[in-house]
């Protein structure tokens, strides 16, 4: 498969959780070729094998506190689960595709700030906000990473896995 | 000095539990308690939205099992569009419902054992936290972990081609399913380059029963004896009284095996379960109305499904339901680490009932929905991963829902929890000054055997840590740790 997998995850019926998701519904939109896109409620054990198709990838999740409108950096996987719940934290499942599968591809973490959780479908303004905030920053990020792993000229089309 | 444990909240189950262990001034276990801060809002929420938006709305509640919510929902609308119950809808609309669910059974199972469980039974419930984990398992056991990676992955592949997505899946609809199953997605299945296909689940699923019993045989003493004690069980059984997971009536069964709740139909389910409310918990105390409060609580899930039905009808997880029936000499099994082996023999079930349905021609039918004459109240009960699910909604004229009641597995579970864990309480914490890491392990081994889902749908980064905090008998903080 190759190129870059962004992958969203979040719970769009609980307001400021659905951040991954709605980034990825808006990438969608732009088809970049070379960029394979997915989402889901959560990160799984079974994301792994996705991952290690990939050249890089690109989490992207809600948050609730740290940085507004949002962080982004690299990730590093990470073996040390001393707490772990039905759902994976980024590190872990690329630490488990590591270890799987053995084809380390870069990762990185975009972190959107939310604010509201309730029951209710749509985004808090203020998270819509750091929404666009986010989508401005990682849309010229995503062509560099795609151009650092040489992927960009030959790789056509996007694709949806949702 | 009578001190206070509160673990907060339990590790390896979703969402936010909190256990409380009460000791006098001699170290002995005054009082244990299990508080679930459950989200009960919903109820409300959904009043005033139209009966058809049901099905998608309710997956807003639980990212990890949304198709349970989804088809519950669903079984519920059928009743208000006049489609009956269950077996009134086309064939084609019930089987692909089937599949929608056994795919999300086999998953979801697949994820207990893999990641809450074997983790406790490859390493010990005593081992390092840093081994006693998933990334352990994949170190140790390789081979064990690339399958459960990809047995999920299949069975998200089942749900997505029948629920259409993986978030918000709108496959069930008002009195059936808004789409079959292509020839090419069922051959995808069935015919799947080399593992991923339905009959290298199967095997894979055997594979599961066989390392559990063969561990079973290692560990005999801690498998049979921890959290064991007398308890009802109930679920849905097919009208014959096999094992079905989507549809049928509902049954009881005491200790003893003695029918106190005799297959009846769950439309009236308000008639013979009552729920109690406790000021200690935001969790209600489901019972059976014919027993009353004290000791009409019971236990749902894996482990009360094979104790409740009389056989299971796919033939590679019925040989192995006739083991774990044999073992307690045909009585109901009450161990509650048996909870993981009911739970991988129900995972063969389901993946069996995968195949026998992808090989079913009504798949690819054409007629998908049903009609009739509109009711204003409907109830959907389908037995989730968990345990038996119920969802019950009444409607006005202008075809809002005025009153919605949810009771999930785990409110059915929340007794039974309770109890497990009072009983590992009592074995472990009873004269013991100092507190554990594997003392408090034991704890939350016996509420993992349950699979609890405590409010799940939100697990945004920074939520869910683990505390530990000690109080003295006048409620003062001692000590607290994080993790």
């Amino acid at each position: 498969m190759g190129g870059v997998l962004v992958y969203g995850y979040g719970n769009p019926g609980r307001q400021d959780d659905g951040l991954g998701p709605a980034l990825i519904g808006m990438l969608e939109r732009e088809r970049i070729p070379g960029v394979v896109t997915d989402c889901n409620y959560q990160l799984q054990i079974e994301d792994a094998v996705a991952i290690s198709g990939s050249d890089a990838v690109i989490f992207v999740d809600a948050s609730c506190a740290g940085g507004e409108p949002f962080a982004f950096g690299g990730l590093e996987p990470s073996n040390d689960i001393t707490f772990t719940t039905h759902a994976m934290s980024p590190a872990s499942v690329l630490a488990l595709s590591h270890e799987l599968y053995g084809r380390p591809a870069r990762a990185y973490l975009l972190a959107i700030r939310g604010y509201e959780w309730e029951p209710v479908e749509g985004l808090s303004p203020a998270a819509a906000g750091n929404l666009d905030a986010a989508f401005r920053f990682i849309r010229p990020r995503i062509g560099e990473i795609l151009a650092g792993i040489g992927q960009g000229a030959v790789l056509e089309g996007s694709t949806s896995r949702n | 000095m009578a001190r206070k444990i509160t673990i907060e909240p339990v590790t390896r189950v979703e969402g936010h539990g909190k256990v409380t262990i009460q000791l006098d001034d001699s170290n002995n276990v005054a009082q244990s308690r299990l508080h679930i801060v459950e989200f009960r809002g919903f109820e409300r929420f959904v009043q005033g939205r139209p009966y058809w938006e049901a099905p998608v709305l309710v997956q807003r509640l639980c990212g990890i099992c949304p198709v349970s919510h989804h088809l519950a929902a669903a079984k519920a609308v059928d009743v208000i569009v006049g489609a009956g119950t269950g077996d009134g809808l086309t064939p084609t609309g019930e089987k692909m419902r089937r599949l929608m669910h056994y795919g999300q059974m086999f998953q979801s199972h697949t994820l207990h054992f893999f990641h809450l469980a074997s983790p406790d039974l490859l390493f010990g419930i005593d081992a390092d936290p840093a081994i006693r984990n998933v990334i352990g398992v994949v170190l140790e056991h390789k081979d064990l972990a690339v399958q459960a990676v990809l047995m999920r992955k299949f069975g998200q592949e089942v749900i997505r081609a029948t629920a259409g997505k993986k978030i918000h899946g709108t496959g069930a609809i008002p009195g059936g399913i808004n789409k079959n199953l292509s020839p090419e997605e069922r051959d995808e299945f069935l015919k799947g380059a080399d593992p991923m296909n339905a009959d290298k689940m199967i095997s894979w699923a055997q594979a599961a029963v066989a390392l559990f019993k063969d561990f079973h045989s290692k560990h005999k003493d801690m498998l049979d004896n921890f959290a064991v004690f007398p308890s009802s069980h109930l679920s849905l059984v097919r009208k014959d009284g096999a094992m079905d997971l989507y549809h049928g009536v509902l049954r009881a069964v005491d200790t003893n095996g003695k029918k106190i709740l005799n297959d009846v139909d769950y439309q009236d389910y308000y008639n013979h379960i009552g729920e109690e409310v406790k000021n200690w918990s935001y969790m209600k105390f489901p019972y059976l109305k014919s027993i009353g409060k004290k000791d009409g609580w019971y236990t749902v899930g894996p482990l009360a499904r094979l104790n409740t039905c009389d056989f299971i009808p796919t033939p590679l997880a019925q040989k192995e339901f006739e083991i774990f029936r044999a073992y307690t000499n045909g009585k109901p099994n009450n161990m509650s680490m048996h909870m993981h082996w009911a739970r991988l023999i129900e995972n063969l079930h389901a993946a069996e009932m995968i195949k026998q349905l992808l090989l079913d021609k009504d798949l690819q039918g054409k007629n998908l929905v049903t009609k009739g004459a509109k009711q204003r109240e409907g109830v959907g009960l389908i037995e989730a991963p968990r345990g038996t699910l119920f969802h019950h909604y009444k409607i006005n004229e202008q075809d809002q829902i005025v009153m919605a009641n949810l009771i999930v597995s785990t409110t059915n579970n929340n007794e039974p929890m309770n109890r497990a864990v009072s009983h590992v309480a009592k074995s472990v914490f009873t004269g013991k000054a100092e507190v554990t890491e594997g003392m408090m392990n034991a704890v939350e081994v016996a509420i993992r055997a349950y699979d609890p889902c405590l409010s799940c749908a939100t697990h945004a980064l920074g939520q869910m840590p683990l505390e530990v905090s000690l109080y003295d008998s006048k409620g003062a903080l001692v000590d607290s740790r994080r993790k």
